[in-house]
């Protein structure tokens, strides 16, 4: 890192490594933490939105102190903050089959609003509900505007069924911007819209994800310098949240691609809690979002192996920058709304399909690994069947590894190191195989594969993905994890008032 | 008359059509003339007119209930996921519904939007859409976007069938459906108003029988039903009575209706097939078909988990009119087991319901639940409560 941007000292904490750029986003966040804390005091209104289809440079162009409900509660779950949180909503009514990022919010809510960081957080004087690519989203506002009385506006992103942006559905969001969101973010705020000052964010935020696409595809050298998940949700911060738009971004971005090109240079691979890389053994696309309350256990169990994920589609649930996706200033409402319409979970099954094939050829992966999160239908329904069509397309090996975003009863350390060690060894004999001029069919290959018909599977209520045991495929950190209570599946559950 | 059926007659009849996970209805409607086709929709609401227009069968298509054995579609879903999607593609996977020509897979939630894509890949010779809905209640916002997808749907339906499709056909399958409607309507005020003479358990088969049947056979069933079920006194009960909500997409066992209605609930309205009365006002037939379909879906729906609510006083409200115009006494909230829309919505609903002094209880199940003990054991003691309270 240059002497631009120099780190606190008082951030540097010995214990764990990371590359400067991620002491950065770290503080990046924490400031925003603060500016939100404070935003009262300063006289600015906060607004709350979501990560997919994040609108931020036009609510910067309202003043707004900026919240992401995601990333409180995902910041919760890094500080071990967020398994009692979750517990408090569900006392609370809420459901333990649904969502821990909508509980852990409203947990949060509930206990005083403190913020990850300790801070008091303000309450959201307008929720813009971009409701792209996820159900749960007009769920979790409706719920945060029922209990706080938060006014809400509704931006309505169509999803593409058809796996592409219609006019119809580029026209529907500029509409719903032009005459239902910038007036009331107007009339919220109290300043007038300047079209210029969006277009000025939006230049600010194309230098960013041109750094940013730098970054990411760097992974396609041998070693990878960066790991494209564990890693790259340190690089995402920034641009995904509340940042995009801002000088700072793109300064970010920029010091953060000379260290990575910095890094290829010298042969180098990631950078991870405990150092530098070791020797790097294994190249994969991660699908699906990471478990946040074992963070570092949980990217540790790669690393240790010689893992290293070289492109992730979690990295890209902000947006396709890699698919040449820019913010356009030159036509900038337009360009909003096909940020939104473009964002990982708003496309359709076989988009998604085509995309991880796309990089596990692109950067030469030995094979696909699911990390399948219970409280995420958009990511997680469908996900079997992505993986026996990856495995189908691509001849490469694919593994199930079943754990949640924020609520730590359902993350299982030994079942997922369990299945991670197998997968590692399958990838082996499959390379061995090769090199010995056949290729027998894989461990992965006997999961992916569905069954004929007539065949047995495992009953419900085992381990899920349920198919085939004992393969990879099936029931990798099977639900539920030790100590956890369930409800049985086919029954009524308890809950009665 | 000697053809008059007794409602027993007219019930085991819409009882056979709900057993039978082949749809032999459908394929003998295809069969009997040349050239027909199907299109099965899932839950909640889709515009079945469009489909009816094209001359095609419209088939709702609610899962595998309680006596299919699902055994492929077990290895598509992992354990947290609901029930219906899993059902679905086993009933897919074996060729059960070979029977249909396509599938609209209506907006409700992620695992049904998700479940589009996989039946792109799994069944490519099949016409398969998602049928986006707008959130926007504006017709010049919401409405245009959604006037375009209906013209979208009926430019399909018009190639697959090989002729466009008119708007005289249209507006001649919205006055169809109007009746349909209608008929619904009067069901449900009929059961209402004497809930012994049309228990739910049978009120659901007739309704469920719409799902396979042409319309205009289905709104002449559902006439002779309330006729013949009006014709024979039953013994009234002092049963509670209640709404029943939250069964929107995956639908209940017929067993947990009865349990239900057994351990002393009279169910006097709630949101079974909720397709049959999404739209709550007839839509006119003499004018611009689409924006007519689709100014009543912006003005005139149904409210429910999968819609939004645009402002924070109108949760609850289509719910708690129904408690209201119902004369019921309470609410019992049954949500499918890892139902997203349900689940969230459900604690909404239920501190409306508190601040209206509306009594209500709550579980989950899933459509192949087998332990009714339970249920029937807090619904009785739900009932019991009711009667203790207003007795009080």
């Amino acid at each position: 890192m240059t002497a631009t941007a120099p780190m606190p000292a008082s951030l540097k904490k010995p214990q764990v490594v990371k590359e400067d750029a991620m002491w950065l986003q770290k503080e990046l966040i924490n400031r925003n933490y603060h500016e939100l804390a404070t935003a009262r005091e300063a006289g600015r209104k906060v607004s709350a939105t979501f990560v997919p289809g994040n609108l931020n440079e036009l609510l910067m162009c309202f003043d707004f102190a900026r919240s992401l409900p995601e990333t409180n509660a995902l910041q919760n779950g890094l500080r071990k903050k967020s398994g009692r949180l979750i517990m408090d909503a569900e006392r609370d009514g809420q459901s333990e089959d649904v969502c821990t990022y909508v509980k852990a919010d409203l947990g949060m809510m509930m206990g005083g609003e403190i913020g990850p960081t300790g801070e008091v957080l303000p309450r959201p004087d307008i929720l813009l509900l971009s409701y792209t690519g996820c159900f749960t989203f007009m769920k979790w506002f409706e719920l945060i505007r029922h209990k706080y009385g938060c006014e809400t506006v509704m931006l309505h992103v169509p999803y593409q069924g058809d796996g592409k942006i219609a006019p119809n559905m580029r026209d529907y969001v500029v509409k719903q911007l032009k005459d239902t969101v910038i007036p009331t973010l107007e009339r919220i705020s109290g300043v007038k819209f300047d079209i210029d000052r969006l277009r000025q964010y939006m230049r600010e935020s194309q230098k960013a994800e041109d750094d940013l696409v730098a970054v990411l595809q760097s992974a396609k050298n041998r070693p990878s310098p960066i790991d494209g998940y564990f890693g790259a949700v340190y690089y995402i911060g920034p641009i995904f949240t509340a940042f995009r738009g801002m000088p700072e971004a793109t300064q970010y971005y920029r010091v953060l691609r000379q260290e990575i090109e910095q890094r290829v240079r010298e042969g180098k691979g990631p950078v991870t809690p405990d150092g530098d890389m070791g020797e790097e053994k294994y190249r994969l696309v991660v699908e699906g979002p990471p478990n946040w309350t074992s963070f570092r256990d949980f990217w540790k169990m790669f690393y240790d192996e010689g893992a290293v994920v070289v492109s992730s589609t979690y990295a890209k649930v902000g947006g396709l920058y890699d698919f040449g996706f820019r913010h356009d200033a030159d036509r900038p409402l337009e360009s909003l709304a096909e940020y939104c319409l473009g964002c990982y979970t708003n496309l359709n099954l076989p988009s998604r399909i085509d995309m991880i094939c796309r990089y596990i050829d692109e950067y030469q992966a030995d094979g696909l690994l699911i990390n399948s999160i219970k409280s995420c239908n958009s990511f997680s329904a469908g996900q079997l069947l992505i993986l026996r069509e990856v495995e189908r397309r691509t001849g490469k090996p694919a593994a199930f590894i079943e754990t949640d975003l924020v609520d730590p009863r359902y993350f299982s350390a030994a079942n997922v190191k369990n299945r991670l060690e197998s997968y590692f060894q399958m990838v082996n004999q499959k390379r061995a195989a090769a090199a010995a001029g056949s290729v027998p069919p894989t461990l992965a290959a006997a999961a992916a594969a569905l069954p004929p018909e007539g065949a047995e599977f495992a009953p419900r209520g085992g381990p899920s993905a349920g198919s085939v045991p004992p393969t990879l495929a099936a029931a990798a950190a099977a639900l539920p994890p030790e100590g956890a209570e369930f409800a049985p599946r086919g029954g009524p559950s308890a809950r009665t008032r | 008359m000697s053809d008059t059926r007794s409602a027993a007659a007219i019930v085991e009849r819409c009882q056979a059509l709900y057993d039978d996970l082949d749809f032999n209805a459908v394929r003998q409607w295809k069969a009997s003339a040349p050239g027909r086709k199907a299109i099965g929709y899932m839950p909640i609401y889709v515009p079945r007119e469009l489909v009816h227009a094209a001359g095609m069968l419209p088939v709702g298509i609610l899962g595998g209930g309680d006596q299919l054995e699902v055994i492929q579609g077990d290895a598509y879903y992992q354990s947290y996921i609901c029930r219906i999607p899993r059902s679905t593609i086993e009933l897919g996977l074996t060729g059960r519904l070979d029977c249909l020509d396509g599938m609209l897979f209506p907006s409700i939630c992620d695992v049904i939007r998700n479940l589009s894509g996989m039946w792109q890949i799994l069944f490519k010779d099949k016409y398969v859409r998602y049928f986006d809905v707008p959130q926007n209640y504006e017709d010049a916002i919401g409405g245009t976007f959604y006037t375009h997808e209906l013209e979208v749907l009926r430019d399909d339906l018009g190639r697959l069938r090989g002729a466009p499709v008119t708007d005289d056909e249209l507006n001649a399958s919205i006055g169809v459906y109007n009746e349909n409607r209608a008929a619904v309507r009067a069901l449900y005020a009929y059961r209402s108003e004497k809930p012994w003479q049309a228990p739910t358990s049978e009120v659901y088969l007739v309704l469920r029988a719409g799902m396979v049947l042409p319309p205009e056979e289905h709104t002449a069933l559902v006439r002779e039903y309330i006729a013949a079920a009006d014709s024979t006194p039953r013994p009234k009960r002092d049963n509670a009575r209640i709404v029943m909500t939250g069964s929107f997409c995956e639908q209940p066992p017929l067993g947990l209706i009865k349990s239900i209605e057994m351990a002393g609930c009279y169910i006097v309205d709630d949101d079974l097939l909720l397709v049959t009365r999404w739209l709550q006002a007839d839509v006119p037939a003499d004018g611009d078909p689409l924006v007519e379909l689709s100014r009543a879906f912006l003005h005139h729906s149904a409210a429910t988990a999968a819609r939004y609510d645009q402002k924070r006083e109108d949760k609850g409200v289509f719910l708690l009119k129904q408690v209201k115009t119902r004369g019921a006494e309470g609410v019992i909230f049954a949500a499918p087991s890892f139902c997203d829309p349900a689940l969230l919505e459900r604690p909404m609903l239920q501190d409306v319901m508190a601040k209206h002094k509306v009594p209500y209880t709550a579980f989950k199940y899933a459509e192949n639940t087998g332990q009714m003990a339970p249920i029937r054991e807090q619904a009785g003691t739900f009932a019991d409560s009711i009667k203790l309270w207003s007795a009080a």
